[in-house]
């Protein structure tokens, strides 16, 4: 088995689907000959020709739109939008249209399609290029918005997303890309959607993250395991529709939640699970839930950029905090 | 992209806009060379065509004053190009509208009672039973026009010989995604045709307020790809120049825009009062022009067509749209389970509690 990083696993399973599924087709700014501006879709237009990976021009309404013309024809795009931070002019066709098609036709037309994203921030990029906007989208009934962490995960995760019969918004975290190489067996076998992994395994508090921040959470379960306390990681994966079993189970477990994520605070996918929680399990709880997150400032330019991204000491303190209740 | 010429100063490019005509508005043939003269059949089936779509067209914003319709936009005045667009398309062919565009969707063979029913607030109004690729009406101004393209793009990839016909008002041609697709399709050579209708005015804004183009045809040579105006009052003309950019986009020769010059007779909507921002000496000249006048008196010179026919006719509309009207009304919502039905392939977990609770909500209001 290859040993390979995350944008290596995501080209891996772009090539075994488009290998598998004739219907699979590639889109989006500079995806061609470039092989996208992170690699994630190099070689694919040599290997599968240049009608079934195209280079768009750049227009993120048009890809996005595009997208749908083509899903509704039966053939099932894989649509790269460059940055996520480029979202705002395909809201419109991903929020009236994409969410909707099936809805507002009973059926009769279906949007099946992937629309792939770099997501956050923690690597120097310029202005616009490090946004981490999936409150956006998963306040839109209608679409799945999914956000892997290990390159095995993205490998599993897209293939899954690819053959979803509704449309999925895939957020591949830029500081994960090369973060690390893992092994992963270019087999084909998707992962579930709609689930929430269990990374690390405790007893004190449930971390409920995704992302980039997985690897941060990890890092402060194991700091703190040294000092007796035992975090349980919980990496949401699928962030609309959210698996609430598996995180509902965990804080009864545990009785204590710290919902950490990268994106600002308000009106943010943690707020929905702090709500659901404690909806769900308020009498289960030991102590208030807290979250560690961006800041509700704009994403600043670089140089400040790891003052917003939640550090290992916020997390650590978080968890401090929180037992300490 | 063309060379830099070697000149200090000359002519880099030119580009003009051709406007074609066949029938006058008090039914003279202006031009022999549409093919729609030598089907007889055809000029009667769309007369019939724009006929029945007046009618419903009447009776619609009749229900919706009488409370039995929702707000109802009205294709008054533009019947010919909704119809002949609608003639010239083929069944595989694949439709994108705005949300006037009945004309074309009854040739297509959507029935009037879906066209009623999705007004009337229920979904299932969109379910299209002899064009199911087609797309429903699109409310969002313009943003039809990129799906136009992706599924124009499907078409190319597959090398089907279908076309995509996509329809876009005067206001739509304002939009960021009219120039992104059609400027898409131009450099891809896609098989799509774009339909301008030019009704004059979106809602309150008449369309000299709206762009300093002189034509809004010649947005398409900033795309690269051909463009014509047209009488769009003329059922001949705009069957006949969609009939040629559908054959030019079947052969593998790329998209082209059509703007069909035309005029919203009605209100923008049952909602809206046009005699607040229009002179009724404006609506006057333009009834002066409307397009069913004319194709009825040249149809009647071609002894195709006369009163009994025309009378006829009327009643069989009237008829076939009192049935539709009579399904319509007596269609049962929904449950309330429909709103959950078709959100995903899947209800998933979290949004199965959310179901129950509207059904116990739905059946204590009964």
């Amino acid at each position: 088995m290859a040993k390979m990083t995350m944008v290596e696993a995501i080209n891996m399973a772009h090539a075994w689907e488009m290998a598998h599924d004739q219907s699979v087709v590639v889109l989006g700014e500079d995806v061609g000959i470039n092989g996208g501006v992170f690699r994630a879709t190099v070689g694919l237009q040599q290997r599968f020709g240049s009608a079934r990976v195209q280079d768009t021009p750049l227009a993120e309404g048009l890809i996005a739109g595009t997208a749908i013309g083509l899903a509704a024809q039966g053939i099932k795009p894989v649509a790269e939008i460059q940055f996520m931070g480029f979202i705002y002019p395909a809201l419109d066709q991903i929020a009236s249209h994409m969410a909707r098609l099936r809805n507002r036709t009973r059926g009769r037309l279906t949007c099946p399609l992937v629309l792939r994203m770099p997501h956050g921030g923690g690597i120097h990029a310029p202005e616009h290029h490090s946004e981490s906007l999936e409150a956006l989208l998963c306040h839109h009934p209608g679409l799945r918005v999914v956000c892997p962490s290990s390159p095995a995960r993205a490998y599993g995760l897209l293939l899954a997303a690819i053959r979803d019969p509704d449309p999925v918004i895939f957020l591949e975290p830029v500081r994960l890309y090369r973060f690390m190489r893992q092994e992963v067996a270019d087999d084909g076998q998707a992962l579930p959607i709609d689930s929430c992994f269990v990374l690390r395994e405790g007893s004190d508090l449930s971390i409920v993250t995704w992302g980039a921040m997985t690897v941060e959470a990890l890092k402060a379960a194991e700091q703190l395991a040294g000092e007796g306390i035992s975090c349980e990681v919980i990496d949401v994966a699928s962030l609309s529709p959210i698996d609430f079993d598996t995180i509902l189970d965990s804080v009864v477990k545990t009785g204590r939640l710290l919902i950490v994520h990268e994106a600002a605070r308000t009106c943010a996918v943690g707020a929905e699970i702090a709500a659901t929680v404690s909806e769900h399990a308020l009498y289960d709880l030991l102590a208030p839930i807290r979250r560690v997150t961006g800041y509700d400032t704009i994403m600043p330019l670089y140089r400040l950029e790891y003052d917003y991204i939640p550090s290992l000491a916020r997390i650590v303190d978080g968890i401090r905090a929180t037992l300490a209740e | 992209m063309s060379e830099r010429p070697a000149a200090a100063r000359t002519t880099a490019a030119r580009f003009e806009i051709p406007y074609r005509a066949c029938l006058s508005a008090d039914g003279r043939l202006l031009a022999e060379n549409v093919r729609a003269l030598a089907d007889p059949s055809l000029l009667q089936r769309m007369y019939r065509m724009m006929l029945r779509a007046r009618i419903f067209d009447a009776k619609a914003v009749n229900l919706q004053r009488t409370g039995k319709l929702g707000t109802y936009p009205s294709c008054l005045g533009q019947e010919a190009t909704h119809v002949a667009v609608g003639a010239a398309m083929r069944a595989e062919d694949v439709l994108f509208t705005v949300y006037r565009e009945i004309g074309t969707k009854f040739w297509r063979g959507v029935d009037m009672y879906r066209v009623l029913l999705y007004w009337g607030g229920d979904e299932r109004g969109t379910i299209y039973e002899h064009s199911a690729q087609d797309f429903p009406f699109c409310v969002p101004i313009g943003s039809q026009m990129p799906q136009a393209a992706g599924a124009a793009m499907a078409m190319k990839i597959r090398g089907e010989p279908r076309c995509v016909l996509a329809f876009i008002g005067d206001g739509g041609t304002s939009q960021g995604a009219f120039y992104e697709a059609i400027n898409f399709a131009g450099a891809r050579e896609l098989p799509l045709v774009c339909v301008i209708v030019n009704n004059r005015w979106a809602i309150s804004v008449p369309v000299e307020r709206q762009t300093a183009a002189q034509t809004l045809a010649q947005k398409a040579v900033a795309a690269g790809i051909p463009a014509v105006q047209v009488d769009g009052n003329d059922a001949l003309i705009v069957h006949q120049v969609t009939v040629e950019a559908l054959e030019r986009a079947r052969r593998g020769e790329g998209p082209s825009v059509i703007e069909a010059l035309t005029y919203r007779l009605a209100d923008h909507t049952t909602s809206d009062d046009a005699t607040r921002y229009r002179s009724a000496e404006e609506v006057q000249a333009a009834w002066a022009v409307e397009p069913l006048v004319r194709l009825r008196r040249f149809l009647e010179e071609r002894g195709l067509w006369d009163e009994p026919a025309e009378q006829a006719t009327k009643r069989e509309c009237a008829e076939q749209v009192e049935a539709a009207v009579r399904q319509y009304l007596s269609t049962p919502r929904q449950s309330t389970d429909a709103m959950f039905d078709y959100l995903l392939a899947e209800l998933p977990p979290a949004l199965q509690s959310q179901r129950d609770e509207a059904r116990r909500y739905a059946a204590l209001r009964g």
